[in-house]
């Protein structure tokens, strides 16, 4: 009976038991989830190799939701932009807010989820940028059980993740600021609405007694995943909030990165461009 | 012929609503939303322009959230309530919205309209009055190619009253909402891909995916055979005739490749079958195997390398231009000098209805149902390639949505006719997105140099320029484009002595063909710049130098034509002056207030021939009245989204004298109605509506000598039921040019002045158009409210092309790495509308289509240069070429 079952695999499956879910995966399932990166790469062309079941895990409720856990904040990761640019969610998450309200346009933030965001893996992402800046921790599930990866070591390059194939991306976490953290996105784009980033920069500071306790800055669309840049961010320590924070960022702060020529803009003017993306997301940050 | 069985996990199907109608579905449950909703429950209304997120055109309701039908799998909506366009309406009424949408003109094509309508009432439903920012946050996932945006924002903030205004009656001058507005507002309107019978077999096509190569095939019966999903294979053995093109003599397009490919998305083979079976054909399977050649990039390499075409040595497809005085001496006497390049790339047309028909053959007759500009030429094409008499060919348009020029090619039409004559089974054909920007024309690629002089007062002395084309790998509209561009090189000025000349050159691109103003755009782009270089030499005023130097009636063009009547361009000129004043003030107190963000106003004044060049281009219309009265317009010019429809009516209504409402409309059957010509060159209103005036005056002159209606009982039907039928064609007066260029190429011109406030950002090259203020003579406006939309949406092009749009072969085939303008992109505007009639058209009535785009990109090149002080030549103006720009001069400095 059960090879029977193994044997004709059926096409597309929607579970809303997660123990079924892992181990429909565990048979080599695909997973969909929003569907937003899933169809644009089979334009014309079959939805599905032969012989292979889509796991579409839309349907499970454990993966929905944002709430405080602990030390940190869990984001389901079948959240869709528009739940999370809608939610009331602490100061420190607007710069994922932002970046909510900056994919694609308002039908595809009604369905994209953060976790399709991550798994896709495209180095223009505009969620990865602002959940570095956040220092989110990924959860993965399988029947094997959990575990936990930090976010610069579940994107390993351009659509390459660390998921292995029996597991699923369950939750983003988010570990609670020490003080009081202010968060912010900027975007760099060639037109208003529906574009894929030329630059774009999330930053995030933690701010204890007017200082800067910790500071997380990222810049995506530079380099194959985006980046943390750690050397304005020890510069950053120990400041004080104020309009002179812009002034800080300069050019060898960027030697991580590696922007490419693309139909978007060149390499040189990415290396330009990412500076003043950073400058401004610092007068942002204090204006 | 068999389909994979779906193999849904064990019990029963799922259940959803759709327009408050409950329904089953037991498929396979990861098709998209949209394929269910149109082919299964015949939810057409919902369209797809890319399948890819891209367009919005296929947005719908999901328990009330706005979300793209191509992106969710049908599994998902297990237990939810879709609403498609066709939910909207109320009892066969109009709701508030799509009423709103009617009066404002909202819809042009209306392909989009239903995701615009979709979008708008999700956020209506959130937020009764919602503000302008609201709006474009709301809508801005939706992208429309025909309005520029602006009537959409306003139907949506103006729902509650527009809803309670009674709708406007009325013939010529009056604004009579869209004849054809409720069949696009209620999803009724059936396009290209709409009315496909659902046992049509389909066609898919490999395309070259090399620019350049010769191929062999290989066993395509063995690959039919070991695919149940595929009936067969057509190769360039199967064309009777395989060999099509615009021109009489220019045959040098395939229906599919014989040995070589000339460009990324030549047409190699094609087979035929069922959807799911074509579909499930690999690109990288298909047997043909490819030799790459050394493939012709650019002008440069055209005329250096090796020929596109056997016999085009030199790789030279047309070269004319135009002598006029003597330009050189001219030049050499003149007080100053300047001399301008700039190149331009190619620009996909990008309209959101992707080529798409289907054919069936009916005994010894083929029938095409198409969505094309060119229902005529396009029924000869077909008829002969497949070798038939021209009346065993019929040819339907369907509803098209959107065409600026790119539907005037052939497209799906010769394979389906191919397909249905040789099989005998109704077959259709819809491109894909990337297939169609692939394989579709774009607009030429142009280096345009300029060089312009005056004499020390300003007055425009003399004007050379050439302008070498990439015409791509076939001729399509080359030559067309190669002779436009020289007659309309110096703009609308007065200029004793020019020489011009136009030149198009063969590469390995996608072929050039037709796009909104055949060149002009481009050229105009060179020869405004050279006319502020000029007033700056001076220290001159803009706008005074070019109101100085405009054409006045009574003068002579460069091709010696004298301008009897109807030259506008000084009150257009005049129309806008006060906001180029008020504007460069407003930018000058911006400046010295703001370092790294500058502001800055460009002027761009334009001219176009209405109608085709010296060539005859008659149009023919009819109108019948049947024994009951009823009246009926057979029209043959199709409404691309233009509005011939309702113009044509319009102007049949005011001739015989009766309500609008009372006249039914045929469009675009070759066997109902006469050849009215292509619509492009801005015509139809000018050609087909004077001969739409005839022909009413032919049916009143009738009626009357009958002795009144009355009469018409006693009359014979004839083939279309009707008793009595007016008649009349129009031919544009015109003169052929002579090897000088001279002569009387047009019967009339549009003319055009546009303003544009631009804001540059220094730091980051990005440019934002903040206003344009834009006044078009267009001898009369039959309906003011289309000139706006058509001013509206050329502008929103002219702003594409100077600012964002480029299209790289392999590199750009889709949507997102495409840019056209999003709603978020336009500026405020403010449409002026002058009124210089000509005695040649329909109640003076001229043409704006393509005058509508030509201002645009030279107004904010202006204004560019006036906030960052560069000139970016190569367009569009991306952010890192005005960055480059930028730097270069700061650098310097
Ligand atoms: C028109 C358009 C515009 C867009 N604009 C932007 C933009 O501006 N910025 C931006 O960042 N993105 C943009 N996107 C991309 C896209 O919307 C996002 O990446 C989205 O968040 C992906 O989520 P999804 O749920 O739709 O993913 P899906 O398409 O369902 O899945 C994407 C991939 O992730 C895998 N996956 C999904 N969820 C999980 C999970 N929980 N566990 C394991 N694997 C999983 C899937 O197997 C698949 O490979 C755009 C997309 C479109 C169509
Ligand atoms: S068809 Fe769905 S977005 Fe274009
Ligand atoms: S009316 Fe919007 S695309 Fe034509």
């Amino acid at each position: 009976m059960l090879g029977a079952r193994e044997a004709e695999a059926p096409d597309y499956v929607r579970p809303d038991d997660l123990a079924e879910a892992l181990r429909l995966r565990r048979q080599g399932a695909q997973i969909i989830a929003g569907g937003t990166d899933f169809y644009p790469v089979r334009v014309g062309r079959p939805l599905r190799a032969p012989q292979t079941t889509i796991l579409d895990l839309t349907a499970l409720a454990p993966l929905r939701g944002m709430a405080p856990d602990g030390a940190f904040h869990r984001i389901g990761a079948l959240t869709t932009w528009t739940e999370i640019s809608e939610s009331a969610l602490p100061a420190q998450f607007h710069c994922l807010q932002a970046a909510a309200r900056e994919v694609g346009g308002r039908q595809i933030q009604n369905r994209a989820t953060i976790g399709g965001n991550l798994c896709n893996a495209s180095p223009a992402a505009d969620g990865v940028p602002a959940l570095l800046a956040l220092g989110a921790e990924v959860e993965l599930l399988s029947e094997a059980g959990a575990r936990r990866l930090k976010l610069a070591e579940f994107i390993l390059g351009p659509r390459k993740t660390a998921l292995h194939d029996d597991e699923i991306l369950a939750a983003i976490l988010v570990p609670r600021p020490q003080g009081e953290a202010i968060s912010a996105f900027y975007k760099l784009g060639a037109r208003r609405y529906l574009v894929i980033s030329i630059v774009m920069a999330a930053g995030w500071l933690d701010i204890v007694d007017g200082r800067i306790a910790a500071a997380r800055i990222a810049i995506g669309a530079c380099s194959p995943v985006a980046q943390r840049l750690p050397k304005l961010e020890a510069e950053l320590r120990g400041r004080a909030v104020d309009s002179d924070l812009a002034k800080l960022a300069h050019a060898g702060q960027l030697d991580g990165l590696a922007p490419i020529d693309d139909v978007r803009a060149s390499a040189e003017y990415r290396s330009e461009a990412a500076l003043i993306v950073l400058k401004r997301l610092l007068a942002e940050l204090a204006p | 012929m068999n389909e994979l069985r779906p193999r849904s996990v064990a019990g029963a199907g799922l259940s959803l609503q759709v327009n408050g109608q409950p329904h089953l579905y037991d498929g396979d449950r990861l098709r998209r939303l949209a394929d269910v909703l149109r082919d299964d429950l015949k939810f057409t209304g919902t369209k797809i322009g890319c399948n890819a997120g891209d367009c919005g055109a296929c947005t719908v309701l999901i328990d009330g959230a706005q979300a793209c039908a191509c992106l969710v799998p049908i599994g998902q909506c297990d237990g939810a309530a879709i609403t498609t366009v066709e939910g909207l309406a109320e009892h066969g009424r109009l709701n508030d919205l799509q009423r709103s949408f009617l009066a404002h003109g909202a819809a042009q094509c209306g392909i989009c309209t239903p995701g615009m309508l979709m979008a708008a009432s999700d956020l209506l439903a959130r937020k009764a009055t919602p503000a302008r920012q609201e709006i474009e946050d709301a809508l801005g996932g939706v992208l429309c190619r025909c309005t520029g945006y602006q009537k959409i924002v306003e139907a949506v903030q103006d729902v509650a009253r527009a809803a309670a205004r009674p709708a406007q009656q009325g013939a010529v001058g009056a604004t009579l909402a869209k004849v054809d507005g409720p069949a696009k507002l209620t999803g009724r309107e059936s396009y290209g891909a709409d009315a496909i019978p659902a046992d049509a077999l389909f066609l898919r096509v490999i395309r070259s995916p090399h620019p350049r190569a010769r191929f062999k095939l290989g066993d395509l019966d063995a690959f039919v055979a070991a695919r149940p999903g595929l009936l067969r294979a057509f190769t360039a053995k199967d064309v009777p005739n395989n060999g099509y093109g615009i021109y009489p003599k220019v045959k040098d397009q395939t229906v599919l490749a014989i040995d070589e490919v000339r460009y990324r998305g030549d047409p190699v083979v094609a087979f035929l079958g069922t959807r799911a079976g074509v579909e499930a054909v690999r690109e990288e399977d298909a047997p043909i195997r490819y030799e790459m050649l050394e493939p012709i990039f650019g002008i440069d390499a055209a005329k250096a390398g090796a020929p596109v075409h056997a016999d085009k040595p030199g790789n030279m497809l047309a070269d004319g231009g135009v002598t006029h005085g003597d330009a050189e001496a001219a030049l050499a006497a003149a007080a100053h000098v300047v001399d301008v390049t700039y190149e331009t790339s190619f620009v996909e047309h990008a309209y959101i209805e992707p080529e798409a028909g289907w054919a069936e053959r009916k005994g010894d007759a083929l029938e095409l149902h198409v969505s094309t500009q060119n229902p005529f030429q396009h029924r000869d094409d077909v008829a002969q390639i497949l070798g038939l008499p021209k009346e065993s060919v019929r040819l339907i348009a369907t509803a098209c949505g959107g065409g600026f020029g790119g539907k005037l090619d052939l497209n799906v039409h010769p394979l389906l006719g191919l397909a249905a004559w040789l099989t005998g089974k109704k077959v259709a054909y819809v491109y894909t997105r990337p297939e169609s920007m692939a394989a579709s024309t774009k607009r030429h690629p142009a280096r345009v140099r300029v060089k312009a002089g005056c004499d020390a007062q300003g007055r425009l002395a003399g004007f050379w320029s050439h302008a070498e084309l990439d015409t791509g790998a076939y001729a399509s509209w080359g030559p067309t484009v190669a002779n436009r561009v020289p007659v309309h090189a110096p703009g609308p000025y007065v200029v004793r002595h020019a020489q011009t000349r136009g030149t198009a050159y063969f590469t390995n691109c996608p072929p050039s063909g037709a796009f909104r103003g055949f060149g002009v755009p481009q050229s105009a782009i060179a020869s405004e710049a050279a006319m502020d270089e000029l007033a700056d030499r001076l220290d001159m005023d803009w706008l005074e130098f070019r109101r100085l130097n405009v054409l006045r009636r009574g003068d002579a063009t460069i091709t010696g034509q004298v301008l009897g009547d109807s030259v506008g361009i000084v009150a257009s000129i005049d129309a806008v002056a006060p906001s180029w004043r008020a504007w460069n003030a407003e930018a000058d107190a911006f400046n010295a207030g703001s370092a790294r963000l500058k502001h800055g106003v460009g002027i761009g004044c334009s001219w176009y021939g209405i109608g085709n060049t010296s060539l005859s281009n008659p149009s023919e219309m009819q109108i019948g009245i049947s024994a009951e009265g009823r009246i009926t317009l057979y029209c043959g010019a199709v409404d691309i989204g233009q509005g011939s429809n309702t113009i044509l009516v319009q102007i049949a209504a005011e001739a015989l004298g009766v309500p609008a409402g009372d006249i039914a409309l045929v469009v675009g059957d070759t066997a109902l109605t006469l050849d009215a010509g292509k619509t492009s060159a801005s015509r139809q209103t000018f050609v087909s509506g004077k001969a739409c005036e005839l022909a009413a005056l032919d049916l009143k002159a009738k009626l009357a000598a009958l002795g009144g209606r009355a009469k018409l009982r006693d009359l014979p039907p004839d083939n279309r039921g009707d008793a009595l039928s007016g008649f009349g064609r129009f031919d544009p007066p015109t003169t052929p040019l002579d090897a000088n260029g001279q002569g009387d190429p047009y019967a009339c011109y549009g003319f055009a002045t546009q303003v544009a406030l631009v804001e540059v950002d220094l730091d980051l090259g990005t440019v934002k158009v903040l206003k344009i203020a834009a006044a078009h003579d267009v001898g009369r406006a039959i309906n003011p409210q289309q000139v706006e939309g058509q001013i509206q949406g050329g502008t929103a092009q002219g702003i594409g092309l100077a600012l964002m749009e480029e299209y790289l072969p392999g590199r750009t085939e889709n949507l997102h790495d495409y840019l056209i303008p999003t709603i978020g992109d336009m500026p405020e505007m403010t449409c002026f509308i002058v009124e210089d009639p000509t005695v040649h058209g329909p109640y003076g009535a001229k043409g704006v289509g393509e005058p509508a785009l030509i201002s645009t990109a030279p107004a904010i090149f202006g204004g560019i240069q006036r906030a960052a002080g560069v000139r970016v030549t190569k367009v569009p103006v991306l952010p890192h070429r005005l960055r480059a720009a930028i730097r270069a001069k700061e650098g310097a400095r």
